[in-house]
């Protein structure tokens, strides 16, 4: 194994060993830490199939992420308000199940990403990166002004959702939930790219009139590759508001979408690991140096800084050296 | 609906559309001439608008507050030209959001730590804090007449800078091409500097004016930064002029749409349910236009990269 394949088994492990721990020892507060890393990182695997293998600087993902959380908040309260979501012209309760809560995320992220694609691929470059953050910011605005669901205060959910077979109030149960799902994501991010859609991808990314002069259209691979994407952010964004048992329109906020992009980039855009890494080194540095200063994200952006500047390989690039050529 | 009530609100939209216009043009500006995408204007706009409270507090001047704004902004935009950014010139565009994202949690933690976590709020003077009749018979605000003013000449100078001065032709030549420029002896990385302090002072006598009718505090920079992204990429980046007319548009639909839908909505619902859906309709309106506009052409009105 090389070095990148032992720190990103050491980083895996990581996530299962540390919880497993804090449940033993009674730290239920790291086993929270442990889900949000693990939620966070999803939600940068589903960036990083956009930005690390397809070139997409995405700076509007906190809209599928918020999507997500909103599936959930919508569903879970009509359910837990015993008021039916439709009554024409079919009925149709809300629903307390997480696998029907995610498939609504992933429905529902997968289709607006599709639309958001379809209008911003048709640019590229810093235009596409602009018109990524003005679609997060008309969601974001959206939700503040539509009062159904708790507007600009966000909506609470007073318990957590069930999962079939599992008690998923007990935070290691659910902490596993949310590590199987990151899990799934690595293994087909994985398998994704080196699938004959995933070399497609990474060679639009780098040039994309070679790829349509070999009769692959360019666009068609990146708005797929697009909408996967957001479709992994919004299951995370669903697994983030059952987390907190809240939603609110900061999920949509164009914070969010830096963060995200921050988990890929601290950690080393485009390897697989990128965002497991990176979203660690944030909730960690968010716990520490939160206790440290009130002021911390100084020092985030200090270190994000440095890292573009000096190291843009990011922590895996520092930790396990340049990525191998495949040529 | 009164007719005076309407042109009321146009004029608004235009005060604000001109207020949008000194943002985008250090934004269109620095990406036309350094290929520069800069979050971190916000930032600057923010700057601007503490340091004219800060010297308003001080010595109660107006027209100092507005002088501090201008200085404040343009200082900060050249200390973060040549300690950061002169570094990302040549990077790819994710390098730049991320720097540039990374300044906007250092400034705006700073700002917070200097300043406080409370709004501060810029008072104005007594001359400007009445109302003018405007030929018809309409009562507006004097302040907002000035801001209109105060933007246009504003626009008209940096539109003679830009094709009037030696400077200018500098300017229009960096754009055009780089290497060309410093091969004759024109001293690019100083270019930069100043194209860089132009723009940030622009932002921060934006965010100085726009502190009088709001408030001051930390994070006011980003929507409005958001907005002149909007208004760029409608106008086309690099044009100034796409600028001006991206920025009149963006600010007349704006607050029209907030204004008007409402309205039009409440002859097809009942009221309250009108004017929820018209607000949330006319927060989304601004970001339809750039769809519809893009969809026709891609490179914005004026833009031709």
């Amino acid at each position: 194994m090389n070095r990148e394949g032992i720190l990103n088994a050491v980083l895996a492990s990581s996530l299962v060993l540390v919880p497993l721990w804090a449940s033993l020892s009674g730290e239920i507060f790291a086993i929270t830490l442990a889900t949000k890393i693990a939620i966070l990182a999803l939600a940068g695997v589903g960036l990083n199939i956009a930005l690390g293998q397809g070139g997409l600087v995405s700076l509007g993902h906190a809209v599928f992420f918020g999507l997500g959380g909103y599936a959930m908040g919508v569903l879970a309260s009509h359910a837990q308000d015993f008021v039916p979501l439709l009554e024409w012209p079919f009925a149709l309760d809300g629903t307390k199940s997480m696998p029907v809560i995610w498939i609504t995320a992933i429905l529902a992220s997968s289709l607006a990403a599709l639309v958001i694609g379809i209008i911003s691929l048709r640019t590229s470059g810093v235009y596409f990166i602009m018109i990524t953050l003005a679609f997060g910011q008309m969601f974001y605005y959206f939700t503040i002004s539509w009062p159904a669901y708790g507007g600009e205060d966000g909506l609470p959910i007073y318990i957590r959702n069930s999962f079939p077979g599992l008690n998923t109030l007990v935070p290691l149960q659910f902490h596993f939930i949310c590590l199987a799902l990151l899990f799934a994501a690595l293994v087909f991010s994985a398998r994704l790219k080196t699938s004959p859609f995933g070399l497609a991808l990474n060679a639009a990314r780098q040039n994309g009139e070679r790829v349509a002069a070999s009769g692959i259209r360019p666009f068609d691979v990146r708005l797929w590759a697009f909408v996967i994407s957001g479709a992994i952010t919004g299951l995370a964004g669903a697994l983030f508001a059952d987390l907190n048992r809240f939603v609110s329109p900061v999920m949509f906020s164009w914070q969010t979408s830096g963060e995200i992009i921050i988990f890929v980039i601290l950690g080393g855009v485009g390897r697989l690991f990128g965002p497991v890494a990176g979203a660690m080194l944030f909730i960690i540095l968010e716990h520490f140096l939160g206790d440290f200063s009130e002021y911390w994200q100084i020092f985030l952006g200090l270190l994000l800084l440095a890292v573009i500047l000096y190291s843009p390989g990011g922590i895996i690039g520092i930790l396990a050296g340049r990525e191998k050529s495949h040529v | 609906m009164p007719p005076m009530l309407l042109f009321e609100q146009a004029l608004n939209g235009f005060q604000f559309g001109v207020m949008l216009f000194l943002m985008a043009a250090g934004l269109t500006l620095v990406f036309g001439v350094m290929g520069l995408i800069n979050l971190a204007h916000g930032s600057l706009y923010m700057i601007g608008a503490f340091f004219a409270a800060y010297v308003a507090g001080l010595t109660g001047s107006f027209i100092l507050a507005l002088g501090a704004s201008l200085a404040a902004a343009a200082a900060a935009g050249a200390i973060i030209e040549v300690t950061v950014l002169r570094r990302l010139y040549d990077r790819d565009h994710l390098d730049q959001v991320l720097a540039t994202f990374a300044l906007i949690l250092i400034l705006s933690e700073g700002t917070r730590w200097v300043f406080g976590s409370f709004p501060l709020y810029l008072d104005l003077p007594d001359y400007l804090d009445g109302v003018a009749v405007l030929p018809g018979g309409l009562e507006y605000p004097i302040y907002r007449l000035v801001i209109i003013a105060i933007g246009l000449i504003m626009a008209g100078g940096l539109f003679l800078l830009i094709a009037r001065t030696r400077l200018g032709i500098q300017i229009r030549a960096g754009e055009n091409d780089r290497e060309m420029i410093a091969a004759l002896g024109v001293d690019i990385t100083r270019l930069y500097t100043i194209v860089f302090a132009i723009g940030a002072a622009l932002a921060g006598l934006a965010g100085a004016l726009v502190g009088s009718i709001q408030s001051v505090q930390v994070g006011m920079g980003e929507p409005v930064l958001i907005l002149a992204f909007v208004v760029i990429v409608i106008g086309g980046i690099g044009s100034i002029k796409g600028a001006m007319i991206g920025a009149i548009l963006v600010g007349m639909t704006d607050t029209l749409g907030r204004f008007l839908l409402p309205i039009a909505m409440s002859s097809v619902m009942d009221a309250s349910q009108a004017a929820s859906v018209g607000s949330a309709l006319a927060s989304m309106s601004i970001y339809i236009l750039m769809a519809v506009v893009l969809a026709i052409r891609p490179t914005g009105l004026y833009g031709n990269r």
